[in-house]
C-alpha cells in the first residue's frame, strides 16, 4: 500500500433541481483515499453514500468540487471504476460467462486474443467461484450467485477503483457471509481499491481500512472517518471476541445511534420498534428495509 | 399421441403431458364451445330469411367450402388442358414449317378461392414486413430520445386509429400517379394494398418498440455506460434485447390489424384477394353466394388465428425471459 493519494474527492457539492428549488445533497465532502485501500462508505439510508459512489463512477456529476483519479479529472462513467451494482444489473439474455464476455470484449478489444480474453473471462469467473455455472442465466441461478457474476464482472474489467454499492444488501446473511470471505479472498490477492458501501456495521468492520461514517442528509457530509487497524487474513469467528475488533464495532454503532440518530427513530415508529425487539444485539439494528428483508431471509436460513 | 404432434398442438393450449384431466380441459371443453356455437348458429340461421334465400347453416357453409374447392381443381384442370393445347398446336406447326412463328399465351382465367386465399396472404406479409421495417428502427430512435418521442408522439396519436377506408382512395391516386412503369415489377392493385396495410398497421409495432427502448432499466444503462460502450452496440447489446418482448407484443397487434384492413381494403379497392372474392361474390348475389361468404369469413378468421401463433411461436423463440407466461 502506497501512501500516495490515488483517490482524491474535494468539496464535493452536489445540487439535485426539483420543483422547488435544487436539493443539497452532498457538502463538502472531503475524502482521499490510497492505492489498494479497502474504504467503506456508512450511513442511514438516503444520506448521499449512493451519491458518493455515483459521482466517483462518473454517472453523477458534482455541482462543486470534483474527484481526481491518479492526477486525473473524473467526469464520465469508465471501466477503470467499474461499479457492482446492488442488485447485480446483469443482462437476463445473457449467461454469466457472455455477462462477464460483454465487458471483457469492451475493455480488451485492442489488447488481448480471442484465446487470451477466453481464459480471462474464465479466470474472473474461477475467482468468484462460478465456474460450476458459468454458463447459466441469471434467472438460472440464485441471488448471491447473481452478485459473484456481478462481481467477477468488475473484476474483469482490471478496474483501478472498483465500487461495490451494497453489494450484498439484497442476500441473506449466510450467502452475504460467504460472499464477504470471498471478496477478502480476492481482494487480498489483487489488492485493489475498493469503495464500497454498505449498511452493515460488522461488513464495514470486518472488510474495511477505514471506515468512512456520513451524516444524515439534506447536505450530508463525512462526518468521522476510522481507521481499522486489524491484522489480515481477518476471520469472523476469531473477530467475534476481539476486543478490539468490538470496540471498533462500538464506535461505529455509537456514531450511527448516538451522533447521527434520526429524528424519526427518536420518535419510535412501531414497526420499526418491533425489528428490534427481535434481535437485541445492537450489531443486528437494521438501518433500512432492503436489509430488514435480507435479515429476515437469513433467520429462516439460520 | 407422438411428441411430433404434442409440440405441434402445444401453441394452441395443449399441456405438456396427456393424462384423462388435461385431456378433457384441452380438447373436450373447447370441443363443447365449437359445438354450442354450431348449433346456435343452425337454429339461428334458419330464422333468418333474407332476398337470396336462407342464410346459410353449417351444412351449407360445408357444401359451398367443397364446391370452393372443387371450382378450384376444375380451373387448374382447365389451365394444364389450355397449356397442353397450345403446346400440342406449336409442335405441329413447327413440324409444317420450322420457320413458323408461334405465339405463346398466359392463361386469362378467372381467379379462384383458394387464389386468392394465396394473393392475400402475400400481400398482408408484404405490407406487416414494410411496415415492421420501418417501426422497429423508427420506434428505437424515438423511445431512446425524449425530446424526439415528444416530437413524434402527437403526430402518431393523430394517424394511429385512421381507418384503411380513409387512407385508400389517397393511396390509390398517389401511386397511380408515383408508380408508373412499361414493366412494373408489382401490380399496382398490389402496391396499393401494400401501402394502405403498412399504413394501418405501422403504429403498435412503432408505439410499442418506443415504450419498449424508453423504459430499460436504469441500471443495465449504467452498466453500459460504465462499458463506454458506443451508440450502436449498446443499441445491439442492451436496448434491442430489453425491449424484444414489447416489440413483439406490438408486431401481433399489428399483423392482426394488416389482416383486417387488407381484407376492407380489397374490398373496397377491388384489388385482388379474399376482400374481392366476398365482395364479387355479393353483387354475384346468387342462392349460393352467402354461403360462399360465409366461407370467406371463417377462412380469413383461420388465417388471422394461425398467422397469431405463428408470431407467438416466434416470440417465444427469442423471448429470453422463459418464466413470463405468451399467451
Amino acid at each position: 500500500m502506497s501512501t500516495k493519494t490515488h483517490l482524491e474527492l474535494t468539496g464535493v457539492d452536489i445540487d439535485f433541481p426539483t420543483p422547488s428549488g435544487p436539493f443539497k445533497a452532498l457538502s463538502n465532502v472531503n475524502l482521499k483515499i490510497k492505492r489498494g485501500e479497502f474504504v467503506s462508505l456508512i450511513g442511514h439510508s438516503g444520506c448521499g453514500k449512493s451519491t458518493v459512489l455515483n459521482i466517483v463512477a462518473g454517472l453523477y456529476q458534482a455541482t462543486k468540487g470534483g474527484v481526481l483519479l491518479d492526477g486525473k479529472e473524473v467526469n464520465e462513467p469508465g471501466p477503470e471504476r467499474a461499479v457492482v451494482f446492488q442488485n447485480h444489473s446483469l443482462l437476463p439474455w445473457l449467461s454469466a460467462y457472455e455477462n462477464v464476455e460483454l465487458a471483457v470484449k469492451q475493455v480488451f478489444k485492442n489488447s488481448k486474443t480471442k484465446a487470451e480474453m477466453k481464459e480471462w473471462i474464465e479466470h474472473n469467473l474461477h475467482l468468484v467461484h462460478m465456474d460450476h455455472a458459468m454458463h447459466k442465466r441469471p434467472d438460472e441461478i440464485s441471488g448471491g450467485m447473481k452478485q459473484r457474476v456481478g462481481i467477477a464482472r468488475a473484476l474483469a474489467m482490471e478496474p483501478t477503483v472498483m465500487l461495490m454499492d451494497e453489494p450484498f444488501g439484497a442476500l441473506d446473511a449466510l450467502t452475504r457471509a460467504h460472499l464477504q470471505d470471498s471478496l477478502m479472498e480476492i481482494q487480498a490477492d489483487l489488492n485493489n481499491t475498493v469503495i464500497m458501501i454498505t449498511h452493515d456495521v460488522d461488513e464495514a468492520v470486518l472488510l474495511s481500512d477505514r471506515i468512512v461514517m456520513m451524516t444524515n442528509g439534506p447536505a450530508a457530509t463525512v462526518g468521522e472517518i476510522l481507521d481499522v487497524k486489524l491484522e489480515r487474513p481477518r476471520h469472523r469467528l476469531e473477530l467475534a471476541d476481539d476486543p478490539e475488533y468490538n470496540h471498533y464495532r462500538a464506535a461505529v454503532l455509537s456514531f450511527l445511534y448516538e451522533k447521527q440518530r434520526k429524528p424519526d427513530e427518536a420518535a419510535g415508529q412501531p414497526e420499526k420498534n418491533e425489528k428490534k425487539a427481535k434481535s437485541n444485539n445492537p450489531a443486528q439494528k437494521v438501518l433500512n428495509t432492503k436489509q430488514q428483508d435480507a435479515e429476515q431471509r437469513g433467520e429462516e436460513a439460520a | 399421441m407422438s411428441s411430433m404432434a404434442l409440440k405441434l398442438l402445444k401453441p394452441l393450449g395443449f399441456p405438456d403431458k396427456l393424462n384423462l384431466a388435461s385431456l378433457i380441459k384441452a380438447l373436450v371443453v373447447p370441443m363443447s364451445g365449437i359445438l354450442i356455437f354450431l348449433f346456435i348458429w343452425n337454429i339461428g340461421a334458419r330464422n333468418i330469411h333474407t332476398s337470396l334465400g336462407e342464410f346459410p347453416g353449417p351444412a351449407q357453409v360445408y357444401e359451398q367450402s367443397k364446391n370452393l374447392l372443387n371450382e378450384h381443381n376444375r380451373e387448374r384442370q382447365k389451365e394444364a388442358d389450355f397449356y397442353q393445347r397450345q403446346d400440342d398446336r406449336n409442335a405441329k406447326k413447327l413440324a409444317k414449317n420450322p420457320d413458323a412463328e408461334i405465339k405463346i399465351r398466359s392463361y386469362t382465367g378467372k381467379a379462384t378461392f383458394i387464389d386468392q386465399i394465396g394473393t392475400s396472404l402475400v400481400t398482408v406479409l408484404a405490407g406487416f414486413f414494410a411496415a415492421s421495417l420501418i417501426a422497429i428502427p423508427a420506434g428505437i430512435v424515438i423511445g431512446l430520445n425524449k425530446t424526439l418521442y415528444s416530437a413524434f408522439n402527437p403526430v402518431i396519436q393523430l394517424f394511429k386509429p385512421v381507418s384503411p377506408l380513409a387512407w385508400l382512395p389517397l393511396v390509390t391516386m398517389v401511386v397511380s400517379a408515383v408508380y408508373v412503369s412499361d414493366d412494373p415489377m408489382f401490380a399496382k392493385s398490389f402496391v396499393t394494398s401494400l401501402i394502405t396495410v403498412s399504413l394501418c398497421c405501422l403504429w403498435p409495432t412503432l408505439l410499442n418498440t418506443a415504450v419498449g427502448v424508453s423504459t430499460i432499466s436504469s441500471d443495465l444503462n449504467n452498466v453500459s455506460k460504465v462499458l463506454r460502450l458506443s451508440w450502436l452496440t449498446h443499441v445491439i447489446k442492451i436496448v434491442i434485447p430489453s425491449a424484444i418482448p414489447m416489440i413483439f407484443t406490438g408486431l401481433r397487434l399489428s399483423l392482426g390489424i394488416a389482416w383486417m384492413v387488407l381484407i376492407a381494403a380489397e374490398m373496397l379497392a377491388q384489388n385482388p384477394g379474399l376482400g374481392k372474392f366476398v365482395w364479387d361474390e355479393f353483387q354475384n348475389g346468387s342462392s349460393n353466394s352467402l354461403g360462399r361468404i360465409m366461407v370467406a369469413v371463417i377462412v380469413i378468421g383461420l388465417i388471422g388465428f394461425m398467422l397469431d401463433r405463428i408470431m407467438l411461436m416466434l416470440q417465444k423463440k427469442v423471448s429470453w425471459d422463459k418464466s413470463q407466461e405468451l399467451r
